[in-house]
């Protein structure tokens, strides 16, 4: 039982550090690929840039409008930390690391990424702001239809290794990465994870050079400051996924320990987010619906139904 | 460990639900909704439905109470709504529905009392399970839902396809 209470609390160690580090890693990154230094100057490599960042906002007002919601308001903010954080729950990060080995982990995922909506929904509804609430129904709209492709994406892996189950999923990749027979699957819910966390190029809710700061224009201190880290975990949270679901997840050679394997392979994909955010131009809110729902929904479809074909014309 | 949780769960349930009809602001009502949406989907967890479950929170808490929410707040209701159903709701018209509830109240603590079968074992259903059972002796069921969906996406294509295009709003055709 010990043991329980260790892993939980190095999990929420290991995610909340890496979910502040990625201040200051997203900002070299983009500097390095826009041919700049970035943050340089406070401790070796800039990196106490992430403290100075985090006292910053320990220490700016924390303002509530009067003309806003109070209760939902506040409310807000701690619903996209809280479900971003119970879907690590489920996640294998090594063969007896996971904090709570369900049978239907998968699933229990997919619900914490829907009862993440509301963070952005409530946010900018609770402002009272015509900017944040712009924000709010761009990002309800955008986050419900690409969950339903997402969801169908992951379901060509469901049918290969016959389980919900995450563990049973990383245990199934051990002769070969589903990258392989699901690569189209694994493009789905690349681009529908980018739109779930509502990452450039898909961070319509927010576009600040439209929306001032979309959903939460009117947060500010904390409030914001949890906005900000849940969108860090939850760009984690979608690169832990794609390697525990398409990339073998803590599967490796055995010169390293699978925890490290596991890390290298979500942190490749936390860079590639980074890519996106520094190469990519962002879409009209009209083009992204229309892409999701004539592009991403039939492939998602198809995929579902060659995968299982072939899954049956293979057993039988 | 079971019953302590399902009681909280229980009644979280029942107290989220009378918040939900005594709310005045239609938003909080609906936030009651989803607290007691999830509620619900904790005791089917309890009673070994992880599958029903998980699809409580992902299709009803997770997407059609966002997009109730989502048509309440493009109605942009404000305080004068709030006012306004305050007014509707007199104590007054509370004592008609409260006497049917009771009524029924009555029936259902007559018939447990009535009853005293053991209380069955928990058996989990496993989503494969649930699976077979729908594509097995269910298909019907499940062939005629898809009709109906079907029926309701040609449904709202027709309402929403777009008419003529005009280019400027004075020059309407």
């Amino acid at each position: 039982m010990t043991n329980f209470w260790w892993i939980i609390g190095g999990v929420l160690f290991a995610l909340l550090n890496t979910a502040a580090g990625l201040i200051w890693v997203e900002r070299r990154m983009l500097a390095l690929w826009q041919d700049r230094y970035g943050p340089n100057r406070a401790g070796p490599f800039g990196l106490l840039v992430v403290l100075a960042d985090t006292l910053k906002l320990f220490f700016k007002e924390d303002w509530i409008p009067p003309f806003a919601d109070k209760i939902v308001f506040v409310f807000a903010p701690g619903v996209v930390m809280l479900s971003v954080l119970m879907s690590f729950v489920v996640m294998p990060f090594g063969p007896h690391i996971i904090v709570a080995d369900l049978n239907i982990g998968l699933l229990f995922f997919l619900a914490m990424s829907s009862l993440g909506v509301y963070s952005v929904v409530l946010g900018g509804w609770a402002s009272n702001n015509k900017y944040a609430l712009l924000g709010a129904m761009r990002g309800a709209s955008q986050m419900i239809s690409y969950e339903v492709f997402m969801g169908l994406a992951l379901m060509g892996v469901v049918v290969l290794s016959g389980s919900f189950n995450l563990r049973e999923i990383v245990e199934a990749q051990r002769t070969m990465w589903f990258i392989v027979p699901q690569f189209l699957g694994f493009l789905i819910f690349l681009v529908a994870g980018v739109a779930e966390t509502h990452r450039l190029p898909f961070d319509i809710p927010e576009a600040e050079s439209e929306l001032v700061a979309g959903f939460h224009s009117e947060y500010s201190g904390m409030k914001f400051g949890m906005f900000f880290i849940g969108e860090y975990l939850g760009i984690t949270l979608i690169s832990g996924m794609l390697v525990t679901l398409y990339f073998g997840g803590w599967l490796g050679p055995a010169f390293l320990p699978p925890v490290i394997w596991f890390v290298i392979k979500t942190f490749c994909f936390i860079l590639l987010f980074i890519l996106f955010r520094a190469s990519m131009p962002r879409p009209r809110y009209d083009q992204l619906m229309e892409y999701g729902w004539k592009v991403l929904f039939p492939l998602s479809i198809l995929n579902l139904l060659v995968t299982a074909a072939i899954k049956l014309w293979l057993n039988t | 460990m079971m019953e302590p949780a399902f009681y909280i769960a229980a009644a979280i349930a029942v107290i989220a639900t009378v918040m939900v009809i005594t709310r005045y602001n239609i938003m909080h009502a609906l936030l009651y909704l989803v607290v007691s949406l999830l509620a619900v989907a904790v005791v089917l967890y309890l009673y070994g439905a992880p599958f029903i479950a998980a699809l409580e929170v992902i299709v009803y808490a997770g997407a059609i109470m966002v997009l109730l929410i989502f048509f309440v707040m493009m109605l942009n209701l404000g305080k004068e709504s709030a006012m306004q159903e305050q007014q509707w709701l007199k104590p007054r018209i509370w004592i008609f529905p409260s006497l049917l509830c009771l009524v029924l109240l009555g029936e259902l603590v007559f018939l447990i009392s009535q009853n005293h079968q053991p209380p069955s074992e928990i058996k989990v259903v496993d989503p494969k399970a649930v699976g077979m059972a729908l594509f097995g002796p269910y298909m019907a069921a499940v062939e005629l839902t898809g009709i109906l969906l079907m029926a309701g996406i040609v449904g709202a294509y027709h309402l929403g396809r777009q008419k003529e295009k005009t280019l400027h709003r004075f020059l309407e055709n």
